[in-house]
């Protein structure tokens, strides 16, 4: 077992390098003097400044300097570990350090950023912050990353479009996966759907294809009525629990990856314009079904001689979770009030909308379309929507403010047609506990970064695609897909991954098995073993929940000991006049 | 098939970038092509990035840098690609490297040269708002950090040469043809953004406090021409009233105009007028829109919180015309309120953001008749079906991803370059097991 103790083999050469990042830095705080200040600390015998320490040339000077000064600890003051601490320690590694010698000073977000209007004391508070991560630098010890092998087998939970799609692309490029579907059959929300926009191609020819090249695909293991139980482990090694559908017995596997294709459903407007009280206000999705019979089944529900879409049911509200658009609503209205037009040509269709979102290349071509086949928007704002009520003749009294013609507009109409958001399901949230991966606050799942990580989870081997992630078209859903198809080739395809050299580690005579830090992981990286908790390496994020909670005071993070904060405490608290002291 | 499969990226933008580091990540050979000096694309130059309002080069530099000292990522900047044939699994590339006249592998970047340089043009990465030497780099954070001469400007007086420390420049450097055997392609060249000085009615580069969406990123960026700080482009005083104007020749069917929508421009302006807001808490900003499009992953909360929280005042209208006050050069516009049904004027405008379309790149018909495939009514990539293959272009073996196959923003981009990658991956895994049978 390894011993986490301060490094005294050899005296700590720590070099500083002070980053202007363009103005960012360099425009408040005086950098040079910072430069300065740090060559006067404590076992610091180089400091320098750059324009860009990320640059090229930074890296090209952080490195030079390691081998001419001799350093054996580094420290940049620049942005935030976030984004940059992989480059700094990958340049460290470069010139032959561990890259765990290096440590990060924020003087960009925690310093010029928010005093960027007090230069002087911000060139104060940027010497604090650099003598404090020097004083951490020289408690530093060489930390090793561990390597995990990964099966090349993948669990797709979710037999959608988007699940489908990701599974046959794994399983094409020689993967094994498993493809679990909780109902009977695979397809997923487009089971519902009579037509696919923009294209107007029946969703039966296409979905049965593909269904049958996923169920007969000699990598693909289909499990239908099948639900996950409990996940465990982690990148390249969960083990799942799956369970069928009026089976007691439950199953176990092996798998290197987990993507997550859940889906979402249909929000139900209980007591939104007569829903659930009328019964000719309908969803779009119970539009869709009845469509799914063609035009003689809509005949036979209603002769349509004028039909309402209300758009923004449910969405859009001041409040999350149901604050987002949709993003597909408009279109599937505008479609759907098509096929209506079509099969019945004199009929009034209205689209009551707030923002149309037919956005990109071929719907806004859709919506003027819609507008020549003689479908009537009408604009409506949040502050007065539209009120239904029926009379006695079964006709439904629509009454809305026109906003753009600014005035109030009365229709009766045979059918009203509720355009309701996507939502996050029950299931969806149970699994978000079973995998320990987060929710956002529209309740879809959420990924590691909104910009640059859209299908990844924070968790490695774990991701996310289609409309589980948020509302999105069958294109979108299967561009993300083949995303995460992507994304967890890769590790498959290499075999093995590296895990977090920053994990936490027992000391084993101080423990006494008390159990908490087990309760509190939220990975479930601990586990107790003969008594004594130990530390699943690979499964520990370094989140220090568990060192924090431990009373015994057994647990310790690597690369974040008491040492090396409490070096910097004390540091912090130190005058200038004394550093030289210290 | 050598034992390393290789796939060619044209663009390095962040779709060019991300599908990179996705196969490199996984062992295969990839070659990113690049027609301006650095990597970085768009991306590299705006501002910050919505709804999280991240610094846009701060997150995207890592990545940049990644692909430079990744191993099986071979940079071509300032290449253009000359002629494809073959087909999956076996297509031979011809790539013309134009001459940098600054051998990569010895310039530091130190940019010694361009103080001497005595030759000033516009800068393209900066919209043409500042200026660059002709020994230049585009931007700080450029990648390859390498000088690049310029040689349409380059008046050839070798001051470069004498000063360079490094002996990097040579002047007499020849573009160089390079021919590569790749299994796959995958296309990503991102997008133009439209001349709006054809509307006429809006005065673009008649009236000097009327800019571009584009221009605007650079203009209030630190790393810009003026530093970040917001300033009237005509006078360099402190704007008190800022306009946005959407759908500058998008969602048009006039001549010049483009009929789509570009997805972006709604959720940019909210972006820029918070940055306008964080700036300057006392500038009024006004967002002037027909429909707006908040349809992604937390926009419409965005949006919300600009109007709600930062006082962003949208107004659902086109202008129908801005004119300039010839003695303070401020602006007036002329609109219809659309929700009130009256004709109004907002007067004392210091600044006009135009948001125009984003449009396909120039180069992409060059392109598609390269490597025979097919471009859309538009001009975009043609996907071979929009829904089922997103990623997969007319030609096997060709994919396609980001906004030059349709419009898109950052996340979509980046989530269509993994796919692409996949795609490309799988049909040389298909092609593989097609070859043993």
């Amino acid at each position: 077992m390894e011993k986490i103790e301060p490094s005294t083999e050899e005296k700590p050469r720590i070099g500083v390098f002070i980053c202007q990042c363009g103005i960012n830095i360099g425009g408040i705080v005086k950098v040079p003097e910072v430069v300065k200040y740090a060559q006067t600390l404590p076992h610091v015998v180089y400091a320098e400044d750059n324009i860009y320490t990320c640059s090229a040339e930074g890296i090209a000077s952080i490195k030079e300097a390691i081998k001419e000064k001799n350093l054996n600890r580094v420290v940049v003051a620049s942005c935030t570990p976030r984004t940059h601490e992989p480059l700094f320690r990958n340049a460290c590694q470069d010139a032959g350090l561990n890259p765990y010698l290096f440590t990060f000073a924020n003087i960009r977000e925690h310093c010029s950023w928010v005093h960027m209007h007090e230069p002087e004391k911000a060139t104060e508070k940027a010497k604090d912050i650099v003598r404090m991560a020097a004083a951490r630098a020289s408690f530093l010890n060489p930390q090793e990353e561990a390597e995990v092998q990964v099966d090349p087998s993948a669990l797709v939970i979710g037999g959608g479009i988007s699940g489908i799609t990701a599974a046959n692309c794994l399983a094409n490029q020689g993967f094994k996966v498993f493809l679990v579907e909780k109902e009977k059959e695979l397809g997923g929300m487009l089971r519902n759907i009579y037509k696919f926009y923009p294209t107007d191609e029946e969703v039966s020819h296409i979905l049965e294809p593909m269904i049958n090249s996923v169920k007969s695909h000699k990598n693909i293991e289909t499990l239908t009525s099948t639900t996950v139980k409990n996940v465990e482990g982690y990148i390249g090694n969960f083990v799942v629990t799956i369970a069928k559908e009026g089976e007691k017995e439950e199953n176990k596997f092996k798998v290197g990856t987990i993507i997550v294709a859940t889906g979402a459903v249909e929000f139900e407007p209980i007591d939104k314009y007569g829903y659930g009280k009328y019964d000719r206000v309908l969803t779009q999705v119970q539009l869709e079904r009845i469509l799914q019979g063609g035009r003689q089944a809509l005949g036979k529900f209603v002769k349509p001689k004028t039909v309402a879409m209300i758009q923004c049911v449910g969405a859009r509200e001041e409040k999350a979770p149901r604050a987002y658009c949709s993003r597909i609503c408009c279109m599937v209205a505008v479609k759907n009030a098509m096929q209506i037009k079509e099969w019945y040509p004199d009929a009034n269709v209205y689209i009551i909308y707030q923002d149309l979102q037919t956005y990109g290349k071929d719907y806004e071509e859709h919506h003027r379309k819609a507008k020549d086949a003689g479908i009537k928007f009408i604009n409506y704002t949040r502050e007065r929507p539209a009120e239904v009520t029926q009379d006695t003749g079964k006709k439904l009294n629509l009454k809305v403010y026109h906003a753009l013609l600014g005035e109030e507009t009365q229709l009766d109409c045979d059918l009203v047609v509720l355009s309701t958001p996507l939502i996050q399901h029950q299931e969806g949230k149970d699994l978000s506990k079973i995998l320990k991966v987060p929710i956002g606050p529209d309740e879809f799942f959420l990924e590691a970064h909104v910009k640059l990580r859209p299908v990844d989870f924070a968790t490695d081997g774990i991701y996310v695609c289609g409309t589980a992630h948020g509302p999105k078209d069958v294109g979108e859903s299967i561009a993300q897909a083949y995303a995460v198809a992507s994304r967890a080739a890769g590790p498959m395809a290499n075999r093995k991954v590296r895990t977090e050299a920053i994990t936490a580690f027992v000391n084993r005579d101080l423990c006494v098995g008390c159990r908490m830090c087990e309760k509190l992981c939220p990975f479930g990286a601990h586990k107790i073993e003969e008594g004594k908790s130990t530390v699943i390496e690979a499964i520990c994020k370094g989140c220090g929940i568990c060192a924090a909670a431990c009373l015994r005071r057994a647990i310790t993070m690597r690369h974040f000991t008491d040492d090396q904060i409490l070096a910097e405490i004390k540091t912090a608290f130190l005058s200038e006049s004394s550093v030289g002291g210290l | 098939m050598s034992e390393k499969p290789s796939v060619l990226v044209i663009g390095g933008g962040i779709a060019g970038i991300q599908a990179s580091l996705d196969l490199a990540g996984r062992g295969f050979q990839v070659y990113l092509l690049e027609e301006t000096p650095s990597i970085g694309g768009r991306m590299a130059q705006l501002d910050k990035t919505f709804p999280t309002m991240d610094c846009s080069i701060c997150i995207l530099a890592p990545k940049m840098i990644e692909c430079y000292r990744h191993p099986n990522i071979k940079l071509l900047t300032y290449s253009e690609l000359k002629e494809v044939t073959g087909t999956t699994g076996n297509f031979k590339v011809k790539i013309l490297r134009k001459a940098r006249c600054v051998d990569e592998t010895k310039c530091t970047g130190c940019a010694v040269c361009a103080e001497h340089c005595p030759v000033e043009v516009p800068n393209e990465f900066d919209m043409e708002l500042g200026m660059r030497k002709a020994i230049y780099m585009p931007m700080p954070q450029a990648v390859p950090r390498a000088m690049t001469v310029d040689k349409e400007n380059c008046i050839e007086c070798g001051l470069c040469t004498k000063v360079c420390k490094a002996g990097a420049v040579d002047l007499k450097q020849q573009p160089q043809d390079i021919e590569l055997n790749v299994g796959s392609i995958i296309i990503a060249t991102g997008f133009d953004q439209f001349n709006p000085v054809s509307i006429k009615e809006y005065g673009y580069k008649s009236y000097p406090n009327v800019l571009t969406a584009l221009e605007f990123e650079r203009w209030v960026c630190a790393s810009g021409p003026v530093g970040g700080h917001l300033l009237r482009p005509a006078d360099g005083r402190r704007p008190k009233r800022i306009a946005f104007i959407q759908c500058v020749g998008s969602r048009s069917l006039l001549k010049g105009g483009s009929p789509f929508c570009s997805s972006v421009c709604c959720m940019y302006a909210t972006k820029e007028a918070l940055i306008i807001r964080e700036h300057e808490p006392d500038v009024e900003v006004y967002i002037f829109y027909n429909e707006l499009r908040a349809f992604g992953k937390g926009f419409q909360e965005f949006v919300n919180r600009a109007r709600d929280e930062w006082g962003v005042k949208y107004i659902r209208s086109r202008p129908g015309e801005i004119r300039e006050d010839s003695k303070t050069k401020s602006l007036t516009l002329w609109y219809d309120d659309t929700l009130t049904r009256e004709i109004k004027t907002l007067s004392n405008v210091d600044l006009v953001v135009l948001c125009p379309a984003l449009v396909p790149r120039q180069g992409n018909r060059q392109l598609a008749e390269i490597m025979k495939i097919e471009l859309d009514d538009c001009g975009f990539f043609k996907a071979k079906h929009p829904l089922f293959a997103p990623v997969d272009t007319t030609m096997p073996g060709i994919f396609v991803c980001g906004y030059c196959q349709s419009p898109k923003d950052i996340p979509d981009s980046v989530a269509q370059a993994s796919a692409a990658a996949a795609r490309a991956a799988e049909a040389l895994a298909l092609v593989q097991v097609g070859g043993a049978q």
